[in-house]
């Protein structure tokens, strides 16, 4: 039944005694879409982790101007076709500035990425031990953290968040993105781990080491958490492309990351104006996000449909 | 049922007090000085002062907030002596930047934003579960695949890149439809559904995706039950079975997501609705929020909050009626 509802075919061969994590990998290796997506995240994570030598690599530092690639007579777009891609800027400038867009959308794959998993970070931990409190505890403790996931839930998020980022001084925007961004997000999760808990809990594994006297602590670590961690991992993986995005979309509309850190969305949100006398700017940061966002959800779908394949609905 | 809608109404007005609560600690206290922000840059100290007490920021908070709130359900009166304005009911202040009430500003604007999230939302739902049901009954096929993809390949285009992108083919290159300007349904049926197709199809893009994958589950799980096979046996004709058998059971978690998303956007697309100038909320709150106009971002968002949760409630209702074991 479960595996019909995941839409998969039960892997041939399996060796009897393999681990759950074996089947998922074995079930995991036996799809294009996976491997394809895979590799693309991998990609995605070592172009940014390693975005200040990739970028000395291409001889430009993101913030550094190039007078001599944009054309001041034409308003400042660059020479060249294609944006100005030349060996000297492997994916063109910017208009009017000459910044190098190679080393401006690795950088903002940096910023992008460290605020999706960082945030992410926040909403599993914080979703996590919120879903298992109320769903091991039950009563009062369930109660409390039920409403407040219920009051998280019916904030307008994304109205919310532009909001208070653009009330808040500036600090660390980067932190504070991070912050803001996980704030909202933790109840998804915690709704999932309370449901997966409340299965959990009243097994007779869970009762047996009841009675042989474990503490709360050691049952709820050791006996409900490895319970709860295929959906939430399948969970979190669906989540860092909605991150990715909505890092995206508030700095697009100018309340998140600013100036001079290059973000993707705040690239797109300047490039608009130059859709039609320079598309390659608007296409290329438009293209990264669009192939990171994609990425991230089609491997999530793939380990949402192994490890929990009822979809997180309980 | 009628103790369950009573007893739903009082949570819903309790989150709503609430969110009434937070947002009005963020916007009214957080900030340095909103008189600063309603008075405007060139501001005399005496001034600024007047400022303050017109709008009350000397008194403490929670008197301030009672008064929001009882403004709210009974009206106010907004300063003293020749400066008092009568704000009626339902006050929700006026706007920093024109004087106008913030009541008015959103009813005028919430026409546009409930055609495009209405609009958006009818064909989000056709896109969605065509494409899910479609793949369902192929499952496995390649138009299972290819769907599926495609679905999650048209959500994963960030809605910016696919309204410059439908702008500039549609309208500029192919010039088959008028740049958008918002008419009201009632004096134009067809130039209203002309000038909104277009952020309706960006909008339906990116929510689709979530309804082909959440119906095409649904859907291959219902369509094994026995009732399934009873209902074939009984010599049904296939189209009733999947439409009255197989959909309705899976409808409850689209439902659910429905109600979220369509709360979620009534009270305006900020991105949308600024690519295509459309004059609707959510281009009225980024407005305000680059104007610092507290009242009205307060207005949006205690807007926004009351959609979600009264969509919330809705979609509960209509599980009884989308599922017949359910009952309150």
């Amino acid at each position: 039944m479960t595996t019909t509802a995941a839409g998969t075919a039960p892997a041939a061969a399996v060796p009897p005694g393999s681990s759950p994590w074996q089947l998922a990998r074995r079930e995991l290796r036996r799809r294009p879409a996976v491997r394809i997506s895979l590799t693309v995240v991998v990609l995605f994570v070592l172009m940014a982790a390693t975005a200040p030598w990739l970028g000395a690599l291409g001889g430009w530092s993101p913030e550094e101007f190039d007078k001599s690639a944009v054309d001041s007579y034409l308003g400042g777009l660059p020479i060249g076709s294609f944006g100005g891609i030349s060996s000297e800027h492997w994916l063109g400038v910017e208009p009017v500035t000459g910044r190098d867009l190679f080393a401006r959308v690795i950088h903002g794959a940096q910023v992008s990425l460290l605020i999706a998993f960082a945030a992410t970070a926040i909403v599993v931990l914080v979703g996590t031990a919120a879903g298992i409190a109320a769903g091991y505890f039950g009563g009062r403790t369930d109660a409390v953290l039920s409403r407040l996931m219920d009051l998280t839930m019916s904030f307008p998020s994304l109205i919310f968040m532009i909001a208070m980022l653009s009330v808040a001084k500036d600090v660390n925007r980067i932190l504070l993105i991070t912050a803001v961004i996980g704030l909202f997000g933790w109840p998804g999760v915690a709704r999932v781990v309370r449901g997966q808990t409340l299965s959990l809990k009243h097994r007779e594994y869970v009762d047996a080491a009841r009675v042989g006297g474990a503490g709360a602590w050691r049952i709820l670590t050791r006996d409900i958490l490895p319970g709860v961690s295929g959906p939430v991992i399948a969970y979190t993986t669906l989540l860092i492309p909605g991150m990715i995005s909505t890092e995206a979309a508030l700095s697009y509309l100018g309340v998140g990351v600013r100036p001079p850190t290059p973000s993707w969305g705040q690239m797109i949100a300047e490039s608009v104006a130059f859709y039609e006398t320079d598309p390659m700017y608007f296409v290329i940061p438009s293209t990264f996000l669009f192939l990171a966002v994609l990425a991230f959800t089609l491997l999530g779908d793939a380990l949402r449909d192994i490890l929990d394949p009822r979809g997180g609905r309980t | 049922m009628i103790l369950y809608l009573l007893r739903r109404t009082a949570a819903l007005a309790g989150v709503l007090l609430a969110i009434a609560g937070v947002t009005f600690v963020i916007f009214y206290v957080l900030p340095n000085d909103p008189a600063a922000a309603a008075c405007g840059k060139t501001c005399s100290p005496e001034r600024l002062a007047v400022v303050r007490e017109y709008l009350g920021l000397d008194r403490s908070v929670w008197s301030q907030f009672t008064e929001f709130l009882t403004g709210i359900f009974t009206g106010r009166t907004l300063g003293t002596g020749q400066y008092a304005v009568q704000c009626d009911f339902p006050c929700l202040g006026y706007s920093y930047e024109n004087s106008l009430p913030v009541w008015d500003l959103l009813m005028d604007r919430l026409p546009v934003s409930a055609s495009l999230a209405l609009g958006a939302a009818v064909l989000w739902l056709v896109l969605g579960l065509g494409a899910g049901v479609t793949a369902a009954l192929r499952k496995d096929t390649l138009a299972d695949k290819t769907l599926m993809v495609g679905a999650v390949a048209a959500a994963s285009l960030p809605v910016y890149f696919t309204s410059v992108m439908l702008i500039y083919g549609v309208i500029r290159i192919a010039g088959l439809l008028p740049y958008p300007s918002y008419r009201p349904f009632t004096e134009d049926p067809v130039g209203w559904a002309s000038n909104l197709l277009l952020p309706w199809i960006a909008l339906a893009l990116l929510y689709a995706a979530i309804y082909a994958r959440q119906s095409r589950g649904s859907m291959i799980e219902s369509m094994a039950e026995p009732y399934i096979r009873t209902a074939r046996a009984k010599g049904m004709p296939e189209r009733t079975v999947v439409v009255k058998h197989g959909l309705r059971s899976g409808m409850t978690p689209i439902l659910t997501i429905f109600g979220m998303d369509l709360g979620g956007l009534l009270a305006g697309a900020v991105i949308t609705e600024s690519i295509f100038g459309l004059p609707g909320i959510g281009r009225l709150f980024y407005g305000a929020l680059v104007n610092s106009d507290q009242p009205v971002v307060l207005g949006v968002t205690l807007l926004a909050a009351f959609f979600i949760v009264v969509a919330n409630l809705v979609v509960d209702l209509l599980y009884a009626v989308v599922d017949p074991r359910v009952r309150y």
